[in-house]
């Protein structure tokens, strides 16, 4: 790990005060669970690490009227044990539930899985954000792709976005609030994912100068789930995950939100798989139908083909759990 | 020459008894310390630089920014330029530092020119092997080919279990001082006895000036027997700096490319059969790698070596990747393998319940009996009667399925020497340069002690694991217990007729009358003629008594033992839908000598089927076609088993008067051996098809019920 200047700011005032104004300048430590191993790998060689956890603005699961406020310093753990969010929010406390181990669980944040890499192996074994070679190739559509994209994969970027939440908050129309020195925006969760263009660039839509400080849910009366497929049950990434958003009128789907995870360098809102939902009775053959509407217009690569039926499953499952509460 | 054998066992108090390990409290809190967990006083870091390349040739190298740095004491090169490095992660050169950061901010700062050379880092594509493959010569037993006409049945499929690697929790890694003509070593080794040898050769030190001691080490599977290059390293530079101890541990990335893997094994298998099961024929093509050495044969058929008709031909292929080592019984768990699926195919083909397959053709083995035996309590546990069905027939998108598979070792003893010191105040001390390496060494060995003296666990201090104590060999082979304990049985049965002889005449017997019974020692047929172990102790007066004990391995003298089989069931469910297995349950029935500790031999079994479960499902070394990268070299994704995927184990060892006869027989490779077959084997019962590369991952489990669908 390369020597690095270690600020410990006690007020989000003071710590965008701290943030560089270009990538790659400044760090911020949260949970760490991701950027220790990117500073140890020299992936990230930040000259000033800004500890947040010492924030107390940052942390708490608030509701406040019509709305839950999630503050960006808040475990995974704690998200997921939270009554409000179990009740209200089973799509999150479920994705939420899927990072695999409680240690991860524990230390990692909010804003830190917002904020994560990739965990696309040729950037992580020194090949940039896109995995290219010195000629700038991409080494994943000829290589080892069999977790990378299935959608959205026409390059330059072909990673899967490592957020667990992402989906989830794309799902339920979340805002993440973002802070700099000069203010705050509101950005939606939908928006704050983006799909990068060149390796210097990130693969979210938060500034190097700003600090993600809370997510904002907006009360709802919905049925939701997320469904995660993984291969192994201990400490593993999902091979594909589907969350689902339903406002239901009776028993009949009045309108849905299906948002991928895994699958795409951003949360993918699977268009097609929520229309064919609308106006419908849930079933298992309805669910299976929204699975592959969801997934039409998916173009793996070489070796990922069976993320499509992963993913085709992950959607009937999660529709199945939001509407019916089994699979 | 006086004899020794175990005491029968209707009158044995302490072997044989469940107990827990001496060690359970030291390790479960963090009082036992590794090697890795040292620090010696003065001691430095020490970092390496690897080559970043699969195939290059260095062209230039500058270490003297690396040297100048403050903190750094020393820099040595280890590969120079002009010389070629054949694999990712080749040591290049090392440093050592006062710090850890210090040393690898250092090894940055070296600069090495290479010239990037082609590579081959794939073997699963025999095709793409170009002039890395060299055939072996076929060898052809019986007449294949006129047996493959006459047979009812035939059977043809290409099964790969790909390489993995030992994933030892504690890397390797040394801390060493070379100082003047002395060299201290604290290891992390299967080999305490011997290492300090090895690493005198390569420093021109005599053995003797070597001194080697590890009380612990997190796991060696086969990969920790020599001084390494990290060894040899470390001693440089402690020399280099003045003497001061160095430390050098690999980190998880290099430990994975550099320090040793399991070989690959591929094969394409033909067997031939009569209508009622009966095997006739076999022929294989099989190809292998082990790194830039190729990889040999496995072992195939494997258990069913008397197959009348056979063709064998192999290949090995030598890739730009790190070299082979011994993985806990080398070549088996591949031979097993390819030849269990290669039966459950044919059984499949035939319409035949597996077992009645497998029993059929015992008559190929070597211990028809056994595993008749093992086939039918293996069944019994499993309810496979009543269970198994045949392939594919199950409803609902999941599919549960039964598989078995087979396995076989031999064991024996290694040469152990231990040395026993009864004290005038009643203290006794072992003492035998062996290591524990998490079987569970130091509890059987204090079991055996304990008995033959009849004293209390508590009683007895064991030192092991230092190069002063009388030679033991390394763990290797399954070796380790059929060694120490017929060391420590002779070596306290010395000892203690040492003390019967000073305690004879103050009891009025002579010593052959005499019998050391529950902390006394007294008079066989006058149990109330006796005197308390420490009062008896004290008739030595001043002198203690010490005494050796060999094993020799070329004379088991009833007291060790080798050869065994095993039978292993799995029962699996596959969600046919996503393609992910999931283990219910796994039996292992396993052919065994006297056991010494009944939880020790099922522990040995418990994570000998969990590195099995780990390399059925999960685990594989991904290389890059196109740089040449280990790219799952973390422990991120090579993926091992957590405690959720394992599912239940059931153990069922052959606890017999006869195998108790046999003496001692270590369990550590057996039961590893027939995990990845058997599972193959469930998940083929399950779903109706083979899937015929391991690990049996989503995609691999999705494309064989595509194509079986197709």
């Amino acid at each position: 790990m390369q020597a690095f200047e270690y600020a410990n700011p006690t007020t989000v005032r003071e710590a965008v005060g701290m943030l560089g104004a270009r990538w790659g300048e400044v760090d911020v430590l949260a949970g760490g669970t991701d950027l220790l191993s990117l500073m140890k790998e020299h992936i990230e060689t930040p000259r000033r690490v800004v500890n947040i956890k010492n924030i107390k603005e940052l942390g708490g699961i608030k509701k406040h009227g019509t709305e839950v406020r999630i503050g960006a310093t808040v475990t995974l753990d704690e998200l997921e044990r939270n009554p409000d969010i179990r009740r209200y929010f089973p799509v999150l406390a479920q994705a939420a539930r899927g990072v695999s181990s409680p240690q991860i669980r524990n230390m990692g944040t909010v804003g830190g899985d917002l904020c994560q890499r990739p965990r696309c192996w040729y950037y992580r074994n020194g090949f940039g954000l896109l995995g290219q070679d010195k000629d700038g190739k991409s080494l994943v559509p000829g290589g080892e792709n069999k977790y990378h994209a299935i959608l959205g994969n026409a390059g330059p970027a072909y990673f899967v976005s490592a957020s667990s939440l992402g989906p989830a908050l794309v799902a339920l129309g979340a805002k993440i609030r973002l802070v700099s020195a000069s203010g705050s925006r509101d950005v939606d969760a939908a928006k704050f994912f983006v799909t990068p263009q060149n390796a210097d660039s990130r693969e979210i839509a938060l500034l190097p100068n700003e600090l993600v400080t809370e997510i904002v849910l907006p009360n709802t009366d919905t049925h939701s789930a997320t469904y995660e497929v993984r291969q192994k049950e201990a400490l593993d990434w999902p091979l594909a995950t589907a969350s689902v958003v339903l406002n239901m009128a009776g028993d009949t789907v009045s309108s849905a939100r299906i948002v991928l995870g895994h699958v795409a360098p951003t949360p993918w809102v699977a268009a097609e798989g929520q229309m064919a939902l609308s106006g419908k009775a849930v079933s298992q053959a309805v669910a299976m139908e929204a699975g592959k509407a969801a997934l039409e217009g998916a173009t793996p690569l070489s070796q990922n083909r069976y993320k499509v039926q992963l993913a085709r499953v992950a959607v009937k499952r999660a529709v199945l759990m939001a509407a019916i509460g089994k699979i | 020459m006086p004899e020794y054998s175990w005491p029968p066992t209707d009158q044995r108090r302490v072997i044989g008894k469940p107990t827990k390990r001496r060690d359970g409290l030291e390790k479960s809190t963090g009082k036992a310390k590794y090697s890795s967990d040292l620090k010696p006083p003065g001691m430095l870091f020490g970092a390496l630089l690897t080559s970043p390349h699969p195939r290059a040739k260095i062209t230039s190298i500058d270490t003297s920014e690396a040297e100048h740095m403050q903190g750094v004491t020393a820099v040595h090169v280890m590969t120079a330029a002009g010389k070629e490095v054949q694999w990712e992660g080749t040591e290049i050169a090392t440093v050592a530092a006062v710090s850890e950061e210090i040393a690898n901010d250092a090894i940055r700062k070296i600069k090495v020119g290479y010239e990037v050379l082609p590579h081959l880092v794939r073997e699963d594509d025999l095709a793409k092997a170009g002039n890395r493959a060299k055939a072996a010569g076929e060898q052809v037993t019986g007449d294949p080919d006129k047996a493959f006409q006459e047979a009812d049945a035939v059977v043809e499929a290409t099964y790969g279990i790909p390489v993995i690697t030992h994933c030892c929790l504690e890397s390797h890694g040394n801390i060493v001082q070379f100082a003047g003509d002395k060299v201290n070593l604290w290891p992390s080794t299967q080999n305490v006895s011997a290492i300090g040898g090895d690493l005198g050769k390569s420093l021109e030190v005599p053995a003797a000036n070597v001194h080697v001691e590890m009380q612990y080490i997190g796991g060696g599977f086969g990969s920790k027997f020599a001084a390494d290059s990290w060894g040899v390293e470390a001693a440089l530079l402690s020399k280099a700096s003045g003497g001061k101890p160095v430390k050098i541990f690999l980190d998880r990335a290099t430990e994975l490319k550099i320090a040793g893997n399991r070989p690959s094994a591929y094969a394409t298998i033909k067997v031939g059969a009569k209508k009622d099961g009966t095997i006739t024929a076999w022929q294989s093509t099989s190809w292998a790698t082990g790194g830039m050495g190729g990889g040999g044969m496995p072992p195939i058929p494997y258990v069913f070596t008397e197959i009348p008709n056979k063709r064998l031909n192999h290949t090995a292929v030598a890739v730009n990747a790190g070299g082979a080592r011994a993985w806990r019984a080398p070549n088996h768990p591949q031979a097993s393998f390819l030849t269990c699926s290669a039966f459950e195919d044919l059984a499949a083909k035939l319409h035949m319940d597996p077992v009645e397959l497998f029993t059929k053709n015992l008559g190929y083995t070597s211990r028809e009996a056994t595993y008749k035996a093992q086939l039918q309590k293996a069944a019994e546990i499993m309810e496979w009667q009543k269970r198994w069905h045949p392939r594919g027939q199950t409803h609902g998108p999941v599919k549960q399925g039964l598989g078995l598979a087979v396995n076989t070792w031999g064991g024996g003893g290694h040469a152990s020497q231990c040395r026993t010191t009864i004290n005038p105040d009643g203290s006794v001390v072992l003492e035998i340069g062996t290591q524990d390496l998490g079987t569970g060494t130091r509890t059987a060995i204090t079991m055996v002690a304990a008995e033959t003296l009849g004293l209390p666990l508590g009683a007895i201090t064991l030192r092991i694991g230092n190069s002063d104590y009388p030679p033991d060999g390394a763990s290797g082979g399954s070796t380790t217990i059929g060694g120490v304990s017929p060391s420590t049985l002779k070596s306290t049965t010395n000892a203690l007729r040492k003390l019967f002889a000073a305690v004879a005449p103050a009891l009025g017997a002579t010593p052959e009358q005499l019998a050391a019974v529950d902390g006394r020692i007294q008079v066989k047929d006058n149990p109330s003629k006796s005197l308390p172990w420490q009062d008896a102790c004290r008739k030595l007066g001043t002198n203690k008594i010490s005494e050796m004990g060999e094993n020799n391995p070329r004379q088991p003298g009833g007291l060790m033992g080798q050869g065994v089989g095993g039978v292993q069931m799995a029962d699996v469910s596959v969600d046919t839908e996503t393609g992910i297995v999931k283990m219910n349950k796994f039996v292992a029935v396993q052919d065994c000598g006297l056991i010494i500790n009944p939880w020790l031999a099922e522990s040995q079994i418990h994570g000998a089927v969990i590195m099995g479960v780990c390399g059925a499902l999960f685990e594989e070394r991904v290389m890059d076609r196109q740089s040449g990268k280990y790219l799952n070299a973390d422990m991120e994704f090579y993926k091992l088993a957590g405690i959720a995927d394992i599912g239940e184990i059931v153990v069922h060892l052959d606890i017999t008067p006869e195998n108790d006869k046999r003496g001692v027989i270590g369990l550590g490779e057996p039961p590893a051996i027939g995990v990845i077959g058997a599972i193959g084997n469930a998940v083929a019962n399950a779903i109706g098809v083979r899937v015929p590369q391991v690990p049996l991952t989503a995609d691999r489990v999705l494309a064989a019920l595509e194509g079986s669908n197709a």
